[in-house]
C-alpha cells in the first residue's frame, strides 16, 4: 500500500525525468537525482546475472553532469531526439518515507533523416527518497530488454 | 582469382595505400569473403573458455555467416561444431549458452554426442515394424560437422581450413606476448553487450587499426589525457602485417604544440566526477593503453584498467555486430572490480571515448555510397606496412589489414 499523495509524487518524478530527456532539457536531468545517486543502464541478461558492468554507469550527480557536458561539447554523433512512453508504475512505500518503483518504458528515437524507430524497451527500477521536501532518485537501474544497442547510446535513457 | 566476381576487381596500382570503396558495397565480394576469409586459413574467435567452464556446457558462436556451437565434453575437451543438423539443417542448439548431456535437434529429435557424433535417430526402425530409415542407414556417416579448434589465453578459436597454421604461429610472438600479458591469468566476465553498426565489417577492422583518428575524433581521450599521440607509444605490426598493437604510456605525456589547433583538445572543462579516471598500476612496463588487433575480427583492449575482448561479425553487407566482453581477473579484490566497472564507461556502445565509432564507420559507408571506384587515401606515416615505433600518427596497421585481406581474396 502507498498513500495516494506519495504515489502521485513518485509518478510525477518518473514523468518529469523522462520528459526532461525528451525535451532536450538535459542540463536539468541530474537534478532529478540525489547527490550521490547511482544510475546504470544494463542489459536484462547482465542484470539477471548480477554482472557489475552494464552499458553505462554514473556514481553521483557529478558523473551525470559530465555525461551531459560530454555529449554537448565533446561527443560526436548524428543528431537525434528521444520520446519515452511509460507504463503505470508499481510503487511500494519504504519505511524511510521513500518509494520503490518499477516502471516499464518504450523509447523511440527519431534521427534527422526522419525515421522514428523503437530504440529501446525495458524497465526503470528506482529507489526514490524525499530530500528537503523534494522527491529524488537515489538509485536508478535502467534494465534494457536487449543487450544489443543500435548504433550508440549518448543521451541518457 | 577474382573470376568469381561478376565484375573483376583490379586493385589500384598504388597498392595498400588505396582501397576502392566497392569493397564495402559489392555483394559478390561479400559472398567471396565467406569462402576466402571466413573459411580461409585463419583462426576466428568463437568465445571465451569461461563461457563453457563445465562438462556439458555449450555456447554459440559464428564464423562469418556460419553458426557454430562450442561444447565441452564429459572429459573436459572442447569441440567446435557447425550448428546445423545433419538431417535437414536446422539449428541444433538454440540457447546462447547452456548445459546438456547430449545435443538434441528439436525438429525430429536427432541426438548428438557433445563431440558431434550422431547418437540416435528417432523412429530409426519405424513404428510397429513400418517406416524408418533404410536398412543401410549408417549413423557413423552422419554427424555435426566438426571444425578445428584452438585455445590461447582463454580465447577459443575455430577454423574451417586445414591450411591454418597452429595458433601460436598464426598469432606470432608479439601478439602471443601481449595476450599472455593481458589475458594470461584466470579471467572472469564482468559484463557483456553488443552494438549494431551500420557499416561493412571491414570498416570497423580499419577503425580499430586507425591510431590516427583516436585522439582527433574521440575528444574525451585528448582532453582528459587518457590517450594522446604526444605520449610515448607506438604501433607494432606482426611480421605478416595483419595483427597490430597500438600502445601508449599515460605518464609520459609531453604536450605537443600540434594539439593546440586540434578541435578535440579545445574542451577544457574538468570533470565533475573525476573518480571516473581513477586507475591503479597493474603492469610495470608503464603501458596504460593497448589495442591489440587479431586479424580479422578480434580486438583485445586495455584502456587504463578496463580489459575487454571485442569481437565483430558481419550481419550482411552494410551491418556489423560488435560484441563487448568486459573482463577482470579471478583474484581481483572488490576495489579493483569497482574501478574496472567505472572505467568501462570509457568504451562500449555508450563509451565516452568509443561511442563515436558507432556512427563514424556508417558515415564512411554512406559517404562512399555511389562511388565504388573512388578510393581511400592511406599514406599517413608512409606507404609501407611496417611497425612504427615512437609514432602513432600513421595508417600502417590499416595498410597491413588490406595487404592481408588482398592476399586472401586474390586481389
Ligand atoms: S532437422 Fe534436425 S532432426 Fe530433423
Ligand atoms: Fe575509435
Amino acid at each position: 500500500m502507498i498513500a495516494p499523495e506519495l504515489a502521485a509524487r513518485a509518478e510525477a518524478l518518473l514523468l518529469d525525468a523522462a520528459h526532461a530527456i525528451d525535451d532536450d532539457a538535459l542540463e536539468s536531468w541530474p537534478d532529478f537525482f540525489t547527490r550521490d545517486a547511482s544510475y546504470r543502464i544494463v542489459p536484462r541478461d547482465s542484470h539477471a546475472a548480477g554482472e557489475p558492468i552494464g552499458i553505462l554507469s554514473c556514481q553521483g550527480q557529478g558523473m551525470m553532469r559530465d555525461r551531459i557536458l560530454a555529449l554537448r561539447t565533446a561527443n560526436i554523433y548524428e543528431p537525434h531526439t528521444l520520446c519515452h512512453v511509460l507504463s503505470r508504475p508499481v510503487l511500494t512505500a519504504t519505511p524511510d518515507g521513500g518509494v520503490m518503483s518499477r516502471c516499464n518504458f518504450a523509447l523511440f528515437r527519431t534521427q534527422q533523416a526522419g525515421s522514428t524507430e523503437l530504440f529501446a524497451a525495458g524497465r526503470y527500477l528506482d529507489r526514490m527518497v524525499e530530500e528537503a521536501g523534494v522527491m529524488r532518485l537515489a538509485a536508478r537501474e535502467v534494465v534494457l530488454e536487449s543487450r544489443r544497442v543500435d548504433i550508440l547510446i549518448v543521451l541518457p535513457i | 582469382m577474382s573470376a568469381a566476381l561478376a565484375q573483376p576487381l583490379r586493385w589500384p596500382a598504388e597498392g595498400n595505400t588505396r582501397v576502392p570503396f566497392r569493397v564495402y558495397s559489392d555483394p559478390d565480394i561479400h559472398a567471396l569473403e565467406q569462402e576466402r576469409v571466413f573459411r580461409g586459413p585463419l583462426w576466428h574467435y568463437l568465445c571465451l573458455d569461461i563461457d563453457v567452464p563445465n562438462p556439458g556446457d555449450y555456447c554459440l558462436g559464428e564464423i562469418g555467416e556460419t553458426p557454430i556451437v562450442v561444447t565441452r565434453d564429459a572429459e573436459g575437451a572442447l569441440h567446435a561444431l557447425v550448428n546445423r543438423c545433419a538431417h535437414k539443417g536446422a539449428l541444433v542448439c538454440l540457447k546462447e549458452r547452456g548445459n546438456a548431456e547430449a545435443l538434441t535437434c528439436v525438429y525430429h529429435s536427432w541426438t548428438y554426442e557433445l563431440d558431434g557424433r550422431l547418437r540416435s535417430v528417432a523412429f530409426r526402425h519405424g513404428l510397429r515394424g513400418k517406416g524408418g530409415m533404410p536398412e543401410d542407414f549408417d549413423p557413423v556417416k552422419h554427424r555435426l560437422q566438426p571444425i578445428r579448434l584452438a585455445t590461447f589465453c582463454g580465447l577459443v578459436f575455430g577454423s574451417f581450413s586445414p591450411a591454418t597454421p597452429d595458433i601460436e604461429t598464426f598469432l606470432g610472438p608479439q601478439v602471443a606476448g601481449v595476450l599472455r600479458r593481458n589475458l594470461g591469468r584466470k579471467l572472469v566476465r564482468l559484463g557483456r553487450h553488443s552494438q549494431i553498426i551500420h557499416n561493412n565489417w571491414k570498416l570497423y577492422a580499419e577503425n580499430v587499426r586507425d591510431s590516427y583518428h583516436a585522439t582527433l575524433l574521440h575528444t574525451f581521450y585528448t582532453t582528459f589525457k587518457v590517450n594522446r599521440l604526444d605520449m610515448d607509444g607506438g604501433m607494432i605490426l606482426s611480421d605478416d602485417g595483419r595483427h597490430s598493437l597500438s600502445y601508449s604510456k599515460r605518464d609520459s605525456l609531453q604536450e605537443a604544440a600540434e594539439y593546440a589547433d586540434v578541435h578535440s583538445a579545445q574542451y577544457k572543462s574538468g570533470l565533475h566526477g573525476p573518480e571516473l579516471l581513477d586507475a591503479f598500476t597493474e603492469f610495470d612496463d608503464g603501458i596504460t593503453h593497448m589495442i591489440q588487433t587479431v586479424f580479422p575480427t578480434l580486438t583485445v583492449q586495455l584502456t587504463l584498467n578496463s580489459l575487454a575482448v571485442r569481437f565483430f561479425t558481419p550481419r550482411g553487407m552494410d551491418r556489423t555486430e560488435l560484441f563487448w566482453n568486459y573482463l577482470g581477473y579471478a583474484d581481483d579484490p572488490p576495489e579493483r572490480t569497482a574501478l574496472r566497472a567505472r572505467q568501462a564507461n570509457l568504451t562500449g556502445a555508450a563509451g565516452l571515448v568509443s561511442l563515436e565509432d558507432g556512427c563514424i564507420n556508417e558515415f564512411v559507408q554512406r559517404g562512399s555510397r555511389g562511388s565504388p571506384d573512388a578510393t581511400e587515401f592511406l599514406e599517413m606515416g608512409g606507404r609501407e606496412v611496417a611497425s612504427s615505433d615512437g609514432s602513432r600518427a600513421t595508417e600502417t596497421a590499416i595498410r597491413g589489414f588490406w595487404q592481408s585481406w588482398r592476399g586472401l581474396m586474390g586481389f
